[in-house]
């Protein structure tokens, strides 16, 4: 050990996974910090799963390292690597009790009956499923499952736990209680969890860092909210929430502010690189931090303002949804709390939107 | 009604199997006149009794061998999906081939003048083996012929075993040679239980390889059923046969209790 804590720490440099010479993994550069709790973001086919299978050791990498804790293991066989790991499916064992499955790990290394036992008692009563230990898998629901899966893959006390969309044949209730529960379970073993899933809510509640993957590669990395507020690319603003986007082209910078026209209207956004004056750029915004500026708004609104046509008016629920679409037909979404106070607008209506230069995002 | 479509093949299993059947094993119940004679004689009959052991031992011994043998390639069709269409055509090849052909070809190899001899003997062995005409030849050569119907009920076994446990074990510390123990061995044994039933019942009534491989001092229960027909012992061959069937049907009776296996069996054959 490191002495880094309870959590193992990773490192990808340069990982690389091909077949038939397509890459699937086409170069990951990752640290994982020991305790965190890191999510592998990306949709389908983006390389996420063969990321975590090359850290678990049932990929070979073809190119590229996988250190633990400093150390390379990429030529140790995963049934040495001590690593935990909770399947999509569960894996669990058929033929096996729940308590027989858990005690599993335990039996590999060696623990005595009775220490075994005890260990599977606790996993147990710590999943909440103290008298299902004698169930076998197809005699308990998927979110019971799906407990005995994870307290079979933490019952051997591992640093590391992998999970590759753990939650993803659940439905909505219940997937949203056990992310909370997740979370919990984190904080309370401090070791290191690394996590898979194509669904960017499930990321955003619970990790403490994001990995984007796109097309085999890292799209960037960080915190929930710095990724959901300043995206860095077309692709990171359009699969972790839902973004507007507004081609413009750059008419100056202003400090770290730059000056874009856009619609016949001036759009000011926030950048962290340079562009040149006369570039054509993409600018991005968050459908909920748009505002209709007319009315009781029009004198305190945000200073990026354009003018639009309803085209779409959903109600649903908590919040009301519009289809907007400017001058020269760019359609944008707008979404508002729904609140009895607040006038619903209707389709063909001509209105203003405005919206915060902190919220707009030059990709 | 879609029963219907089967009718013509029913009636002529019916007129053509059926009948001749029962009417052939009625003779041991009614030949001369109605009597259990036939069965209450066996229970003292010494050669019935010689034959059907030495009967239940050859099914046995050749069942083992078939199993040995048949495992390993069975998780070799699976574990290496690249070589499957060379080994599935290893094996059924032999099996689309006539059993007489197979027993002649075993004749070749075993005789005393049969290549194996002859291999041996220019490595300077003094004497030839005596394998042909013996219980080994039949053995030998029932499990080569039996192999597939071991193999592929196993491997469909296998095949339905979902890939990601293996792995599970391997991520919870299990080497390979305990996955395949605690995971693989367990999970396969309905396929196993299948392989085994097809091959010991077939095994029960096998007539040609013993009779052409396995001499004559040794003989299986098909074979002293043959021997009654030559001496148109009508009756006694009825009464083998119907203890020969009811062995065989009890034993599928029992396995299809096994849970898994009536599954197996019947989805093997896709």
């Amino acid at each position: 050990m490191t002495g880094a804590g309870r959590g193992a720490s990773v490192s990808l440099s340069n990982l690389e996974r091909s077949y038939d010479r397509v890459a699937a993994v086409a170069g990951v550069s990752l640290d994982i910090l020991s305790g965190e709790f890191l999510t592998l973001l990306g949709p389908s086919g983006s390389g996420k799963s063969t990321t975590l299978m090359m850290i678990a050791g049932f990929e070979t990498p073809t190119g590229g390292d996988i250190a633990i804790d400093g150390k390379s293991v990429v030529a140790t066989p995963p049934y040495r690597r001590n690593i935990g790991m909770v399947f999509q499916n569960y894996a669990l064992f058929p033929h096996l009790t729940a308590a027989d499955n858990i005690g599993f790990p335990l039996k590999q290394r060696g623990v005595g009956k009775a220490e075994r036992e005890k260990l599977v008692r606790e996993a147990l009563a710590l999943m909440q499923l103290p008298d299902h230990g004698e169930r076998y898998p197809r005699q308990l629901s998927g979110g019971q499952q799906q407990r005995v899966a994870l307290a079979r893959a933490i019952v051997f006390k591992p640093r590391l736990l992998l999970m590759d969309e753990p939650l993803g044949a659940l439905d909505k209730q219940l997937r949203e209680n056990l992310q909370l529960e997740m979370r919990r379970l984190h904080a309370d073993l401090g070791i290191t969890f690394i996590y898979v899933t194509h669904d960017q809510e499930e990321a955003l509640t619970m990790s403490d860092r994001i990995a984007v993957i796109n097309a085999g590669l890292v799209a960037q990395v960080g915190r929930p909210e710095d990724l959901y507020d300043r995206p860095g690319s077309r692709f990171v603003a359009s699969f972790l929430g839902e973004s507007n986007f507004l081609p413009a082209i750059v008419r100056g910078i202003e400090d770290d502010v730059v000056v874009a026209e856009c619609e016949g209207a001036i759009i000011r956004a926030l950048c962290p690189g340079r562009p040149a004056t006369g570039e054509k750029v993409m600018l991005t915004t968050r459908p909920e931090r748009i505002r209709f500026a007319d009315g009781a708004f029009a004198s305190t609104a945000p200073q990026n303002r354009l003018s639009v046509t309803v085209t779409e008016a959903v109600f649903a629920g908590e919040r009301c949804r519009y289809m907007l679409q400017a001058r020269d037909g760019t359609a944008m979404v707008l979404k508002e709390p729904s609140s009895a106070a607040i006038r619903r607008r209707a389709v063909g209506e001509r209105t203003e939107i405005a919206w915060s230069v902190a919220d707009t995002i030059l990709v | 009604m879609p029963l219907l479509l089967a009718a013509p093949l029913l009636l002529f299993m019916l007129v053509f199997y059926a009948l001749p059947v029962l009417s052939m094993l009625m003779r041991s119940v009614n030949d001369p006149n109605w009597t259990l004679s036939h069965y209450a004689s066996l229970t003292g009959d010494t050669v019935f009794l010689k034959v059907f052991s030495n009967t239940l031992y050859t099914s046995l011994t050749v069942t083992a061998g078939a199993l040995l043998l048949g495992y390993p390639v069975a998780l070799a069709l699976v574990r290496a999906p690249r070589y499957a269409p060379v080994i599935l055509i290893l094996i059924l090849l032999p099996f689309w081939t006539s059993v007489l052909v197979r027993s002649y070809a075993w004749m070749v190899l075993l005789g005393r003048h049969g290549l194996i001899n002859e291999a041996l003997l220019a490595a300077g062995m003094g004497q030839p083996l005596r394998i042909l005409n013996t219980p080994l030849a039949t053995q030998i050569a029932m499990v080569h012929i039996l192999l597939p119907y071991m193999v592929l009920p196993i491997a469909n076994a296998l095949r339905q075993i979902d890939p990601s446990l293996a792995r599970a074990a391997s991520g919870l510390g299990a080497t390979p040679w305990a996955t395949f123990r605690q995971i693989t061995l367990p999970l396969s044994m309905p396929g196993v239980a299948a392989g085994v039933l097809l091959v010991f019942v077939l095994a029960l009534g096998f007539y040609i390889t013993p009779a052409m491989v396995g001499g004559t001092r040794e003989i299986t229960l098909s074979m002293l059923i043959a021997q009654q027909v030559d001496q148109l012992n009508w009756a006694y061959a009825a009464t083998l046969s119907v203890v020969l069937l009811a062995t065989a049907l009890a034993i599928i009776a029992a396995f299809y209790r096994l849970p898994g296996v009536g599954h197996t069996l019947r989805t093997s054959a896709r």
